[in-house]
């Protein structure tokens, strides 16, 4: 170790950049100060960041029940509230971090993502519609569900790769573009009079167009393969089911209640093991190159990497991922109309990546769950506390609380403030994007570099650390 | 990699190739209206260290794009160790063996230079993706890595920049930047590099550096092309020179030659006018 | 013999001409089956010249608003994706003037501000139409332009200024989140309701001077106000030192600003011209569709984008040849497909330019 510092000198020689030491990694030794962020820096990288993710989670919904119990919301309205904002977080984060693939991994900047998770979805649709709906239905294929869930995946991936292909080598606005035109492409195409109803091989097959179509009511689907024989209620429970319910019927919570947190959790699990893959994919090889592709593919190129194959076979992962989400974040609704895809979908989904900053998988899910649970569930939450504690006027227009604030009485305007925290929330989401973009273009938790290789490369160090250094010296020496 | 292809070269151009491993003959390459490389032809002797020279706009940069397959020449073809390279792309020239660096160094500035000196291998397992997610395949690759990393730090410590290993490339001051980048060419297993410029915003003690490595280098084998505009660094260093003038190659010869060829003192004389 | 030569010379083609060729190609063929459809009686002449007419009203919106984007994009480099939000701003400014001048007498002041957000009173009461209000609708469309450049500026002052250096990236992400705050400050204060907010169309019959049997006098209307405004864009251009930089800026930003073009001066101007008519081009687009929505706007964007991508990004003409083309596509596709899809057509001819033909239709920014 003592010869350290005299290689540092020596090899860059360099006054002007000095040696930007990597003291940092270093410090993380057990002999540093116990201070608490030295300790959570000295943790392993999946330590600290499952801690970080618990934490993040943790902390939403602390604020949200607490808040909720504090005002007199009572716990069946906290719960509900809980459970919606922890549905919702796992569909988002399982599309953030699709999208964390394509643009913070590998600099694909992608703004067409609800066209994707419309594919997706409409697969799914087609595919598991009945055949025959009666009159007002549309007509599927009337295929099982998990069919129905693969086939969406893998329409949304095909989709991307006829996206992807021509548009390999455009500039990354002129991509954003043709992405957002494509995904747009989708949502008239799904709406459009035409695919309403169509023939496919003499089999009739449709859209809905505006009107939207059945979609499997997956909270209740999935839960029934967890807790029925054969999947459906009327075989009677299963062994796991017939013990849970035990529990729960002692606890007295109702079944449909329990099948819907099974959803839920089944989502948190998927988002586990999509991270848990794309980990994987970003810690290895294969991530380096998507890194280096994001920073210089010229130079990436130059070193012999084929970057286009690698860009679309990460494009059409995440878009067969997106599709996923598209499914799974339908499947509480029992139909889906193209409206569920609007481009400002893709900006939402852009908006949880950003506050967790793009480029780690980390930030992706705790991106997903603070957008949710905090930004977008929680204005209209409030004004639900609001207006069950506070009975505040209602004026129709701003204009009639700014008069009624002119007579000195400031409860109208007030109350039309709260009646406009929906469409506050977007407000909000602009500044939010603003503000990040300006001062913290990195997200909320700083920049974050996760490694790219299957080893730890922090821990790494050299084989020959201190006596060779001189040697080698001498060697390069001897040869002039 | 493709001894069948080599042995269909007849014997004659055989030797030419082992002599010779990189030929450019007649390359052109018009951009809109402008002709930037206009028929040149030349070829580098193997082991040697070979200069490219001229004045500025002579088509140098151009013909070295051409010849890493960024750009596509319009007429003209590069042979590279008796094959074809035209038109192959930059990843598949250097797959061949020919491996660049770059004028204004191309680090991978949010990666640290670990991660940039690891990207280099080529072939690795890893690098499908269902090799580094899938459970016991990963496993592979985690040795593979494993073994990376110790030819890693052999060439970090040989080009003396371990102590930099956890840095953000990015942070790296510019000479460290070239040194990098010509480390991480070698980790590539070149036939031949071609440095853009390698002494451009290198202060002269590093300068000296990455020459005596360049020199080590050629000793083991290694053929070098450089464009450089430092006439100093290329009369001391080079066997052969080249000098490139309004786009076609003008003269070639020891920098003795070059130096006392009127033409050559006339073109940089009237590039400066 | 013959067929090979073609096939040598197809194939020495590069994938733009290629592209190129098949773009007319697909022209000429659908010229030729409107005139084979007017001669077997299968479309009506005056389909036809309905079509065409709004196609050309179409157009001249789309390519009044596209002015703006594209100048954006070529002197600040970067995508605005908060430009469908200044056409937005434009009709709100622009007929909140209209109404709170045309509704003096009529209806309350709370009402007139914020265009009948209550919804108590209606555009036939307050009889606003050219011919019954002719102040209100010429101020609301000064107003309009003004309020556009106002709001725009501040926006820049507010964010684009304070990422002059960043990448387009960073600029596009920060004009999603300007698009999204401009949009619901504008619901915050006049609500989510679509309304109608001017009467129909008085018209004129004069079959003797137009092929039409009659003019629809808003249009005129707003047909003689985009023309004014790209004449004197022009001769603005053409014939002015500002003009001149602006030109020089779009050519090349670095080139521009070694030779002492004074950059900040040249993005106020870009500004006030691109926002000035973006703002009456929303102004006209609700004067024609007589509603208005807080999405006017931004439904738009992407057939703005369409255009300017189209005439080719910082050309001006190119921008305003573009916008005609789409409005005219448009409208003309319906010969052949169904309403609901001939913006599926325009944004597939948007996406197959950006990528075969990246630099628009008509070739660089050599054009302005």
């Amino acid at each position: 170790m003592s010869d350290e510092p005299s290689d540092r000198d020596d090899a860059s020689g360099e006054p002007e950049d000095g040696s930007p030491t990597d003291g940092g990694v270093d410090s993380g030794d057990p002999s540093a100060d116990d201070s608490l962020t030295d300790r959570f820096a000295a943790l392993p990288r999946w330590q600290s960041d499952l801690l970080l993710i618990v934490a993040t989670v943790l902390g939403v919904y602390v604020f949200i029940a607490g808040l909720g119990l504090v005002t007199g919301l009572g716990f069946g309205g906290v719960t509900r509230t809980l459970r919606t904002v922890t549905f919702l977080a796992a569909a988002y984060a399982l599309v953030v971090l699709a999208l964390n693939l394509h643009w913070g991994y590998t600099g694909l900047f992608n703004i067409g993502v609800a066209g994707f998770m419309a594919v997706g979805a409409y697969t799914m649709a087609i595919a598991t519609a009945d055949i025959d709906p009666g009159a007002t239905g549309t007509p599927g294929l009337g295929l099982p569900v998990p069919v129905g869930i693969v086939l969406g995946m893998v329409a949304a991936g095909l989709v991307g790769l006829i996206v992807v292909l021509p548009a390999l080598r455009i500039r990354a606005d002129y991509f954003a573009i043709v992405t957002l035109a494509f995904a747009e492409v989708i949502r008239l195409l799904i709406t459009s009079g035409a695919l309403r109803e169509f023939e496919v091989l003499g089999r009739e097959l449709g859209t809905g167009g505006g009107a939207g179509i059945n979609f499997a009511r997956l909270d209740t689907v999935v839960p029934s393969w967890i807790l029925y024989r054969g999947g459906t209620i009327e075989q009677g429970t299963n062994l796991f089911g017939r013990q849970l319910l035990t529990v729960t019927n002692a606890l007295g919570i109702e079944r449909t209640l329990v099948e819907n947190w099974l959803y839920t959790l089944t989502l948190v699990l998927l988002v586990a093991a999509v991270f848990w893959l794309l980990v994987r994919t970003g810690n290895s090889p294969f991530g380096r190159v998507l890194k280096a592709i994001r920073e210089d593919e010229l130079a990436t190129k130059s070193l012999g990497k084929n970057t286009d194959l690698v860009k679309i076979k990460v494009f059409v992962l995440g878009c067969a991922i997106m599709g996923l989400a598209g499914i799974v974040w339908q499947g509480r609704n029992g139909y889906v109309d193209p409206n569920a895809f609007l481009p400002i979908v893709t900006f939402y989904i852009f908006i949880a990546l950003i506050i967790g900053g793009s480029g780690s998988n980390t930030g992706s899910v705790i991106g997903a769950f603070v957008f949710i649970g905090l930004l977008f569930e929680g204005p209209p939450y409030v004004q639900r506390i609001v207006r069950q504690n506070v009975d505040l006027p209602r004026p129709d227009t701003v204009y009639d609380g700014v008069v009624a604030l002119g007579g000195l009485d400031p409860l109208p305007l007030l109350g039309y403030v709260v009646g406009q925290l929906p469409n506050i929330r977007f407000i909000l989401f602009g500044a939010i994007l603003i503000g990040l973009m300006i001062y913290r273009p990195d997200g909320l938790l700083g920049h974050r570099n996760e490694p790219a290789s299957p080893i730890d490369l922090r821990r790494e160090r050299p084989p020959t650390a201190g006596p060779s250094s001189s040697a080698r010296a001498d060697g390069g020496e001897s040869d002039e | 990699m493709s001894e069948a292809e080599r042995s269909d070269v007849s014997g004659s151009e055989l030797d030419a190739v082992s002599d010779h491993p990189l030929s450019v003959s007649n390359v052109e390459k018009r951009f809109g209206g402008v002709v930037a490389v206009d028929g040149a032809s030349f070829s580098v002797e193997r082991g040697t260290i070979t200069g490219l020279i001229g004045p500025n706009g002579a088509g140098k940069s151009t013909t070295f794009n051409l010849i890493t397959g960024v750009y596509t020449p319009d007429s003209g073809n590069i042979v590279f160790e008796g094959e074809e390279i035209t038109g192959l792309g930059p990843n598949g020239v250097a797959n061949r063996g020919l491996v660049r660096t770059f004028q204004i160094a191309r680090e991978l500035s949010e990666m640290t230079v670990l991660e940039n000196m690891l990207l280099a291998f080529k072939g690795q397992l890893g690098e499908s993706l269902w090799r580094s997610v899938t459970p016991i395949a990963r496993r592979e690759v985690v040795a593979e890595e494993r073994e990376l990393l110790e030819r890693v730090w052999e060439i970090l410590e040989l080009f003396e920049i371990d102590h930099l290993a956890h840095e953000r490339a990015g942070a790296l001051s510019g000479g460290q930047r070239k040194l990098l980048e010509l480390s991480r060419a070698l980790l590539t297993d070149p036939e031949m590099l071609l440095l853009d410029e390698p002494m451009a915003g290198v202060n002269p003690s590093l300068e000296k550096k990455l020459l005596e490595r360049i020199h080590e280098l050629r000793e083991e084998g290694y053929t070098f092309l450089l464009v450089e505009h430092d006439m100093d660094v290329i009369m001391d260093n080079c066997e052969h020179v080249i000098v490139m003038h309004q786009g076609r190659v003008l003269s070639e010869g020891t920098p003795a030659e070059i130096q006392a060829d009127e033409r050559v003192i006339e073109a940089y004389l009237g590039g400066e006018v | 013999m013959e067929i090979e030569a073609v096939r040598g010379r197809v194939s020495g083609l590069s994938w733009e001409q290629r592209f190129g060729l098949l773009l007319v190609a697909g022209v000429v063929v659908m010229i030729l089956d409107v005139i084979r459809r007017l001669a077997v009686g299968e479309l009506a002449f005056t389909t036809l010249s309905t079509f065409l007419w709004r196609g050309l009203v179409d157009g001249l919106l789309i390519g009044l608003a596209a002015v703006g984007l594209s100048m954006t994009y070529s002197i600040l480099r970067f995508a605005n994706f908060s430009h469908g939000d200044l056409v937005t701003t434009g009709a709100f400014t622009g007929w909140t003037t209209a109404w709170v001048i045309g509704g003096v007498g009529v209806t309350d002041i709370g009402t007139r501000l914020l265009i009948n957000a209550d919804g108590s009173s209606s555009a036939r009461e307050l009889d606003l139409q050219i011919f019954a209000e002719p102040l209100a609708i010429v101020g609301g469309l000064i107003v309009a332009a003004i309020g556009t450049i106002l709001i725009a500026l501040a926006i820049d002052r507010l964010v684009y200024r304070r990422m002059r250096t960043a990448g387009g990236i960073p600029l596009l992400i920060a004009s999603v989140g300007v698009a999204l705050a401009l949009r619901y400050v504008i619901v915050f204060f006049y609500g989510e309701r679509t309304r109608g907010v001017v009467r129909s169309s008085p018209r004129l019959e004069h079959p003797a001077i137009f092929w039409t049997e009659s003019i629809v006098v808003h249009q005129f209307v707003l047909v003689v106000s985009a023309v004014i405004l790209i004449v004197g864009l022009h001769l603005l251009l053409q014939y002015t030192k500002l003009g001149k930089a602006m030109r020089a800026m779009a050519d090349n930003r670095d080139l521009a600003l070694v030779t002492g073009i004074p950059t900040e001066r040249v993005i106020l101007a870009t500004w006030v011209i691109g926002a000035g008519l973006t703002g009456v081009a929303g102004y006209l687009i609700v004067l024609e569709q007589e509603t208005l929505n807080f999405n006017t706007g931004w439904f738009l964007l992407l057939l703005i984008f369409a255009a300017v991508i189209l005439g080719g990004i910082g050309s001006i003409y190119g921008a305003i040849t573009g916008g005609l083309i789409i409005g005219v596509a448009d409208n003309l596709m319906l010969v052949w497909i169904s309403g609901d899809l001939t913006r599926v057509a325009a944004f597939l001819l948007m996406i197959l330019i950006l990528i075969f033909r990246p630099q628009g239709l008509f070739g660089g920014v050599e054009t302005a």
